[in-house]
């Protein structure tokens, strides 16, 4: 394929998937820990509250340097998300409700400072709006060394503290029992949240990043049962979808990023909530299935031998109808169990006798039940 | 004798709110004692654990455990939350969150090594739950989570513990294992405190009592302080069953 050839020859395109990778990456590595703690929707009022911080930080400084953009994303997502947590500990207000509220009056403030550096007369630089819906095209590589920079300290710091993360999202009051400090490591780990949203603004869009950050975990979650494998696992979905999307997005012309890298995460969750191994729904109607043959199969096996001891022969056949009506209507799954098993079979059409087997397995379950 | 108390709790209260939960609350618990904590819904049993292990700010009073704040004397002392404050779908093993017993000890940012899985291990073959080490905590019945709770707090290997509802929804066999075990930390001299429910096995299982509603109504050995009239005191009018032969339905 073109695209992947590109990748190695297009400079371009390499800093856009690199780009895409590194948000992939920290949001879903991160976003695990907002998953398991509940915290999904945090991140979606994280997100929204940071682009007022943008538009104010281009305001303030009148550069679009990315380190400037980022910081007053930062700051203002980080304001945002104490806010929710303030308003939640201080007032009668729901969680809920405290993120609807912070989340559209933040997104509405940084709407109308947007509209304002739009209509000025020097805003032809401006083009902030790519914050939006995301635009991975316009990544550059000092952008890339900003991104890089903030997510290694963000995964860095979660090595470092993986012990207390694990025990602050696990059981907090334990944890704080043993002297740790649980409302220093919520903060933190918070802002490490925030950090990973801030990463991804440019290449997502504020409207959309949220999703980054919990749909690789949610996903992780569906193939593992050990925390550090469904980070490393939600850091490789967060790249891959961040990858595929990105590629995407800028081989269409001018296509906001956000939208298709969401599509991507969206196919990785999909996919993994239907075929992940236990907790998939295949593998759980699978497992159900098999369960209701089984139970149907005992059923007709000890129909069978009640009907044929009325008969006073073994060999005796029924119709299957004549099973059916006290075995239930999965009679025939259950039937085909047994003949499997060579405990029945079938004798002519639709009729279906014991084996000897098939006697000496019934008669061992009814003494077995008493 | 004259021995430091396990614990000693002076006039605390606790409110949330304008409500206080606990109000002028004072507790002595003597070293080496099995104490059961009860009283009805809202009396602030959990609450006065939470407080002395300081994982609730009182509005005023004081604990000391051994005779020092509990801030210094924290290695000294064990907990056991409800089972049902956590998440048990959390992604992790049970000689995980047994490990976990062991964080305090090791501090921050150290990791947990082979000899921390190992006092884990005996911690988990002490509640009869060798064969369940590398389960995933979600496949866990009740009764078993329970004891993994009672293992993680047993590798702490501390000589104060601080039980909140171990009996709570567990089977007849945990119930009996769990017992087991708290006679086996009492003869080992271990304090152990107990927020229990089941009035009728108060006397059997426990040799010291606290009955609590809001107000401490009265605490000391079970046999001078869990009678009818302090039950009553501490139920209202709402006690259906007094134990042992005083029995009494109250309307």
């Amino acid at each position: 394929m073109s695209i992947v050839r590109d990748l190695f020859t297009d400079h371009t395109l390499r800093t856009v998937a690199l780009g895409a990778a590194t948000l992939g990456i920290v949001a879903g590595a991160l976003g695990s820990f907002a998953v398991l703690r509940r915290q999904s929707l945090l991140g979606d009022a994280t997100s929204h509250a940071a682009l007022p911080g943008i538009a104010l930080a281009f305001l303030v400084s009148g550069s679009k340097a990315p380190l400037t953009l980022v910081l007053g994303a930062a700051v203002a997502g980080w304001i945002g998300t104490l806010l929710v947590m303030a308003v939640v500990r201080t007032t009668r207000v729901k969680y809920d409700s405290a993120l609807g509220i912070v989340l559209s009056v933040f997104f509405g403030v940084g709407l109308v400072l947007l509209t304002i550096i739009q209509k000025r007369a020097d805003a032809a630089q401006a083009g902030l709006d790519r914050f939006l819906f995301g635009q991975a095209a316009s990544l550059l590589e000092r952008d890339l060394i900003t991104m890089a920079a903030l997510g290694g300290i963000a995964l860095a710091a979660t090595v470092l503290l993986w012990k207390e993360f694990k025990l602050l999202t696990f059981d907090p009051d334990f944890g704080a029992s043993l002297g740790f400090a649980v409302r220093r490591l919520d903060v933190l780990l918070t802002a490490l949240l925030v950090i990973a949203i801030v990463v991804g603004l440019q290449t997502v869009g504020v409207v959309l990043m949220s999703a980054m950050v919990v749909a690789p975990g949610a996903a992780a979650r569906q193939w593992t049962d050990r925390l550090g494998v469904m980070v490393v696992l939600a850091a490789a979905f967060g790249a891959l979808a961040g990858v595929s999307g990105a590629l995407v997005s800028s081989e269409a012309s001018r296509m906001p990023t956000g939208p298709t890298i969401v599509l991507a995460a969206g196919v990785v969750v999909i996919v993994s909530l239907f075929l992940a191994p236990r907790r998939g729904l295949v593998w759980r109607w699978l497992a159900d299935y098999r369960n209701r043959r089984r139970l149907g199969a005992g059923v007709a096996l000890v129909d069978l031998y009640r009907l044929a001891e009325q008969h006073d022969t073994l060999r005796h056949a029924h119709e299957e109808a004549a099973i059916a009506a006290t075995a239930g209507a999965r009679v025939r799954h259950g039937l085909e169990e047994l003949a499997e098993r060579g405990w029945a079979e079938r004798v002519d059409g639709d009729a279906w006798a014991l084996t000897p087997a098939g006697r000496a397995e019934a008669e061992r379950r009814l003494g077995g039940t008493g | 004798m004259s021995e430091t108390p396990a614990i000693e709790v002076s006039d605390l209260t606790v409110a949330y709110g304008a409500t206080p939960v606990l109000w002028d609350v004072d507790l002595t618990v003597p070293p080496g004692v099995l104490m059961a904590i009860v009283g009805p819904n809202g009396a602030g049993k959990t609450t006065l654990i939470k407080a002395i292990l300081g994982l609730i700010r009182p509005a005023a009073g004081r604990v000391l455990v051994q005779g020092r704040p509990y801030d210094v004397q924290r290695r000294l002392v064990a907990y056991v939350p409800q089972r049902r404050t956590v998440d048990w779908d959390f992604p992790t093993s049970v000689l995980d969150v047994v490990t976990m017993g062991r964080y305090g000890a090791l501090g921050w940012i150290r990791r947990p090594g082979r000899r921390d899985r190992r006092l884990a291990l005996e911690a988990l073959e002490q509640v009869g739950m060798t064969e369940l080490a590398h389960r995933q905590i979600s496949q866990l019945s009740g009764g078993q989570q329970q004891r993994v709770f009672l293992a993680r707090a047993l590798v702490q290997d501390a000589s104060v513990y601080l039980m909140d509802e171990p009996f709570a929804g567990v089977d007849a066999t945990t119930e009996r294992a769990i017992v087991h075990l708290l006679r086996r930390l009492r003869e080992t001299g271990r304090t152990v405190v107990v927020v229990h429910h089941d009035l009728q096995t108060v006397e059997e299982y426990f040799d010291w009592a606290t009955l609590l509603n809001v107000r401490r109504i009265a605490s000391g050995p079970v046999d001078e302080v869990f009678t009818e009239q302090n039950l009553r005191l501490t139920y209202g009018g709402r006690v259906a069953f007094l134990a042992e032969g005083r029995s009494a339905v109250v309307p």
